[in-house]
């Protein structure tokens, strides 16, 4: 059973966080740097066939900046996750990982605390990423009042977290048996690939083809981007000729999802790691 | 026994075909030095990695502080203190926080964890590196750390996997003198190595272990004093007729190849059995090219028990299984 020393494998994680200078600010820094300058560049052409459509009543209309910095969130939580678990990797190669394995705990808590630094490195990530989008115009929390906007915060961070997890825990059940980093970095490029382009992060996913489409439903990017426009934007809204409206079922539905993917992706790394042999 | 630490019986371990430790049986008192010795390969590693719960029981008996390795792993954990093989520290946190750490994951308290780390950093003479990085240590200094780490816990028994491997002959003997005082202090150690010198200088008793069995253990010295009395190292024109002549020699014992020439182990007094030695090789027309005499070294006793020197084909088909054994 796990115990509160899931701390300390979290206490240690946030150690190397913090201390590997260059990686901590190149990661606080690339979401916005994506922001900057795709976001801006993309915007400014979409934005300008938009102007062309029809508006609908009283469905505000958001400018393409404000519908892709939910994107830019829900990449970058993804991008961070599914690194989180290269520490087991690092650690099974040049470092802890035997010292951690001999000690006398259950090795829930080594998933468990890997996945709390998950969820706190991508917190972090999608807070610098909600203050520089609102400084580059991204209209978030439009018309919200402060409680309002306050409970949007948290449910964004809500949906970033369960979702992280699920990724970290991908994460670490892939990388406890891979050999080298360079593998990691190749099995992770081929997961990034359909998850990020099958999604809703950059484009609304009604226009898919069937198949791909299929997997937009199920992709759990699709529903962390749901959630965050839910909250930061609102149920209803209009984007490149698009009308978008979110029931609170539809949210409770996307949040289930993210919950089932992290219950799974728990089950799965706690099942490698105490199977994995380090000698 | 009533202060059997360790009690290991017909313990065996596969990789896939692989028999890489075969009905191994021992036992360490408390407060001994125990030393597996052997070549690389030879199964030393793979008995310390299934005492330390690193690799799962599969056939034999372990009983370790009293508890049962096949059922109570997690009491045998609490009550060792490993030193892996290979350096197993982050290199970027520094000396005190891997101690911190190591104290967390096997639940001391905060208090203990303070005083002890620097009870630990001062007997491992490291206080001056206290918040250095790891990564800005030396080799020595890195094990010495790992020294001090596998007695955060103040464990009964302390397992070292090759303590001193890969360090230079002044760190070894420094080490080994810390190795003396925690044993002092009341520590039970169970090394493995492959130095003879090692387990000579540092046992009290040595288990010699080769193609995963046990095939002496002893103390040094009754080890030594089972070869003879001396050692006669013979160089000849041609070692296999001199071998034979020698054989019939009264006095001569066991007689092993070594080198390019013969190491004969002599039942009396190597000074006056050496002479006829000698005059029967003379007599049978066999050339001595060199001479030397020697009291029996561990080194000795390794060519006497595993009848040759240190070798590696093996070590290279164990360490291959390994690896994919670790792949599935």
């Amino acid at each position: 059973m796990a115990d509160r020393r899931f701390l300390t494998i979290y206490w240690r994680d946030m150690l190397r966080y913090v201390r590997f200078r260059a990686l901590l600010f190149s990661s606080l820094v690339q979401p916005a740097l994506w922001l900057a300058f795709f976001g801006i560049a993309i915007s400014s052409s979409f934005d300008a066939l938009g102007a062309q459509l029809p508006v609908v009543p009283g469905i505000p209309r958001i400018g393409y900046l404000t519908y892709m910095c939910a994107g830019v969130i829900a990449m970058t939580t993804l991008f961070t996750s599914l690194f989180g678990g290269m520490s087991l990797l690092f650690d099974k190669n040049w470092g802890l990982l035997r010292e951690v394995m001999a000690a006398p705990m259950s090795r829930s808590n080594i998933v468990l605390g890997i996945g709390l630094s998950g969820i706190t490195k991508s917190c972090i990530q999608a807070g610098i990423i909600l203050v520089f989008g609102l400084l580059l115009g991204v209209k978030f929390f439009a018309g919200y009042d402060p409680l309002h906007t306050i409970i949007a915060i948290v449910g964004i961070l809500v949906f970033v977290s369960i979702f992280a997890l699920g990724f970290v825990f991908l994460s670490a059940a892939i990388a406890i048996t891979m050999e080298s980093p360079e593998g990691m970095q190749g099995v992770m490029t081929l997961l990034t690939m359909p998850i990020f382009f099958a999604s809703n992060a950059l484009y609304p996913t009604q226009a898919f083809p069937p198949a791909l489409q299929a997997v937009s439903v199920v992709n759990p990017l699709t529903h962390l981007v749901t959630g965050i426009r839910y909250f930061a934007i609102g149920p209803e809204f209009s984007a490149i000729g698009q009308t978008f409206s979110y029931s609170v079922a539809d949210i409770a539905i996307s949040f289930g999802v993210l919950c089932l993917f992290a219950a799974l992706t728990f089950v799965l790394a706690l099942y490698r790691v105490r199977n994995a042999r380090v000698t | 026994m009533a202060d059997e630490v360790i009690r290991v019986a017909g313990l065996t371990h596969r990789f896939d075909e692989l028999v890489a430790v075969d009905g191994v049986s021992f036992s360490v008192s408390a407060g001994e030095v125990f030393s597996f010795l052997g070549p690389n390969g030879a199964g030393k590693s793979t008995v310390i990695n299934v005492l330390t719960t690193l690799l799962p029981m599969q056939d034999g008996e372990v009983v370790i502080a009293g508890r049962d390795l096949r059922t109570e792993p997690d009491h045998v954990r609490e009550a060792i203190g490993i030193v892996f093989q290979e350096v197993t520290l982050d290199r970027d946190m520094t000396v005190a926080e891997t101690l911190e750490f190591h104290g967390r994951l096997y639940g001391l308290p905060r208090e203990e964890r303070r005083t002890r780390i620097d009870e630990l950093v001062a007997l491992v003479e490291l206080e001056a590196k206290h918040d250095t990085l790891i990564k800005y240590l030396s080799g020595g200094m890195k094990r010495r750390l790992e020294i001090a780490r596998g007695l955060m816990t103040r464990p009964t028994v302390l397992f070292l996997d090759e303590p001193t491997i890969g360090l230079d002959p002044q760190t070894r003997a420094r080490m080994w003198d810390y190795l003396r005082q925690v044993n002092r202090e009341g520590t039970t150690i169970f090394l493995t190595t492959h130095y003879m010198d090692e387990a000579d200088q540092l046992s009290n008793r040595i288990a010699i272990i080769d193609y995963g069995r046990i095939v002496a253990e002893g103390r040094p010295y009754e080890l030594k004093n089972a070869l003879g009395q001396d050692l006669i190292y013979l160089e000849t024109a041609d070692n296999a007729r001199a071998r034979a002549v020698l054989e019939g020699t009264p006095n001569v014992g066991a007689i092993h190849e070594k080198g390019g020439g013969l190491l004969v182990m002599v039942a009396d007094d190597g000074t006056r059995v050496l002479p006829h030695m000698l005059d029967a090789l003379r007599t049978e027309n066999v050339a001595v090219t060199g001479i030397n005499m020697k009291k029996p070294s561990m080194d000795d006793v390794f060519i006497h028990y595993t009848g040759r020197e240190l070798r590696d084909e093996r070590a290279e088909n164990v360490a291959t299984a390994v690896n994919r054994a670790g792949r599935h």
